[in-house]
């Protein structure tokens, strides 16, 4: 993707808290990616990762101690004025004064924001039309985060940032969420949102960036970075029979494979050429593969691989592919 | 372009935080109540004073005086409070990623205890006019120059006092050494003239004594050149200071 075209392009972004040396920290160390027009991008990661102070720096809030965040075209934090009427933020933790009603807040922020939507609409975006005249203090936290995201919406953004816009939702509101993300982007809203919750990024998410202390370890579209990661297929063998007595493995596509307790673990990237390679074997010997169960990788196994676990600095997930072009991954 | 796009955002925001001072009941007390309070308070203190020094009557002192205690009641001390709260509530984070910079947040905010404090001055000066037998204010102007800073200053340093405090509770504890030090020493309570030259002198240098001394003799005359322009530049100077204080160091959101 031409950088030129990117609604969001960000180069070599760091951030850091406190002083230089031992006494200051440093949460985002060279981030780089680019989102186009239309796009929802999500960055997954941790607690710590970085997802929100990367986030807080395109928004505008601080200046980068290095590297560059370009917002249409515009320097986030310099260029404010140019680029906040065009954006919607709903903040990770964000505030309303608690003794403003519902619809108080809305006007307050309406009295804010360019051409902002009718407070009765942007209310029944998020289904709180009923809750108009209670003060904020006496909403629920969903209710709370569904609130901070009509006042996101307000304005008609052409790009929105949501800092992990479902958290505290329950099932049925994440997913009235999620339809109204899906319809926005459908509007042609550029998204960036951050989660926890990998069905959230697999279900709205184009493409995705996974950090882990402050480095982007993975991008692409859910699909290459799943991709990346072998599917696995499991079995128990009958009695008498063992792994030694199955076709040559290799030949089935098979990268490794752990047998524990009768169990039969396999690995494969060539899931269907595996499976029916295995399934004829079994046809042929007429034996039963008890508990057979095969899936391709999930995100899940895909994040808890790359975002959680290894030594510091060590690179995990070898085989995970950087996205087209898409993101840097930054190896130490 | 500024102003006619900032002026609807302020209004926005005055408009909330007018709404919330009305359900403040603490707050409100503190800014209609406490200037009356304190100027009623002072007239019995001083009424056995000798002011035979300072050519003033006791009308004229302690009107005057009160210009002190509205800045420091109506707006220094709740504001110190709103601005404390609106940034413990996430408030202030909230409203910075929207359009309004950050001098129209803390400006908006401040409306609805500007327009109670310069309600209250009109009163004042209209009161001590046509009741109290004070004289036409001699130099309007020099009132008006003395207002204006003295409430621009009292909302830098209301936003710089926030620093220091971590709750709305706290708010109140840290406003007081500022209270304190402008009660004695700015001539709310006592006029300078009536100290000794030497203390008199080092109490001009006070935040707001050169406020109440613009404010004094524009209504009451008898200020020259020289002590005018001492007097303006001191006010130009602590305004200036308390701004730039505030944009270097003002929290927008809680100490975590």
């Amino acid at each position: 993707m031409d950088i030129g075209d990117s609604v969001i392009a960000v180069s070599g972004l760091r951030r850091r808290y406190g002083p230089e040396g031992d006494g200051g920290f440093e949460a985002v160390r060279g981030v780089s990616f680019t989102v186009g027009r239309g796009e929802v991008f999500a960055l997954l990661g941790t607690n710590g990762a970085g997802k929100t102070s990367t986030v807080e720096l395109l928004e505008g809030l601080e200046r980068p101690s290095g590297g560059e965040a370009r917002i249409l075209g515009h320097d986030p934090y310099a260029e404010r004025a140019a680029v906040r009427p065009r954006i919607g933020v709903m903040l990770q933790e964000g505030g309303f004064p608690s003794d403003l009603t519902v619809v108080e807040t809305v006007r307050m922020w309406a009295g804010c924001t360019t051409g902002a939507r009718p407070t009765e609409e942007a209310l029944g975006m998020v289904g709180l039309t009923d809750r108009g005249s209670v003060r904020i203090k006496q909403l629920s936290g969903g209710e709370r985060r569904r609130l901070d995201l009509a006042l996101a919406l307000l304005g008609r953004p052409e790009v929105l940032f949501l800092d992990e816009p479902t958290t505290g939702l329950d099932p049925e509101a994440r997913h009235s969420t999620w339809e109204l993300v899906r319809r926005l982007r459908e509007e042609g809203t550029t998204v960036l949102l951050t989660t926890h919750y990998l069905e959230e990024a697999e279900a709205l998410a184009d493409r995705l960036a996974i950090m882990r202390r402050g480095e982007i370890v993975a991008s692409g579209a859910p699909g290459e970075v799943i991709g990346a990661y072998p599917a696995r297929i499991r079995f128990a063998m009958p009695v008498g029979w063992f792994v030694g007595d199955l076709p040559p493995l290799a030949e089935l596509g098979v990268e490794g494979h752990e047998e524990s307790d009768g169990r039969i673990e396999l690995r494969t990237r060539t899931l269907q050429r595996t499976l029916t390679g295995l399934l004829i074997w079994a046809r042929e010997k007429d034996i039963e593969l008890e508990g057979l169960d095969a899936r391709t990788a999930s995100l899940e196994e895909a994040f808890l691989a790359i975002a959680g676990g290894g030594e510091p600095g060590a690179e995990t997930g070898s085989g995970v592919s950087v996205g087209a072009g898409a993101g840097a991954r930054r190896g130490k | 372009m500024a102003i006619s796009t900032a002026a609807p955002r302020m209004l926005a925001l005055g408009r909330a935080e007018l709404i919330l001072l009305g359900r403040n009941k603490m707050a409100l007390y503190v800014a209609l109540l406490l200037p009356v309070l304190m100027v009623w308070t002072m007239r019995t203190t001083i009424g056995d004073m000798d002011l035979g020094d300072t050519g003033m009557s006791l009308n004229e002192t302690s009107l005057t005086g009160a210009f002190g205690f509205i800045l420091l009641f109506v707006i220094y001390q709740n504001l110190v409070s709103a601005y404390v709260a609106r940034r413990e509530e996430l408030v202030l984070k909230r409203l910075r990623t929207g359009e309004a910079g950050d001098a129209e947040i803390l400006g908006g905010t401040a409306l609805p205890a500007v327009a109670v404090a310069v309600a209250q001055m009109v009163v004042l000066v209209v009161a001590g006019v046509f009741w109290m037998d004070l004289r036409a204010p001699a130099r309007p102007d020099l009132m008006l120059i003395g207002m204006v800073l003295g409430v621009v200053l009292s909302i830098a340093l209301a936003a710089l006092t926030t620093t220091w405090a971590k709750t709305v509770e706290s708010a109140q504890l840290v406003t007081t050494p500022l209270l304190l030090i402008s009660l004695v020493g700015s001539g709310l309570l006592i006029p300078l003239e009536a100290m000794p030259d030497v203390m008199a002198d080092a109490c001009e240098l006070l935040p707001l004594s050169p406020v109440i001394e613009l404010v004094r003799g524009g209504w009451l005359g008898g200020l020259s050149a020289y002590e005018t322009v001492g007097h303006l530049v001191t006010a130009l100077a602590w305004t200036y200071l308390a701004v730039f204080a505030v944009r270097r160091w003002f929290r927008w959101e809680p100490r975590r």
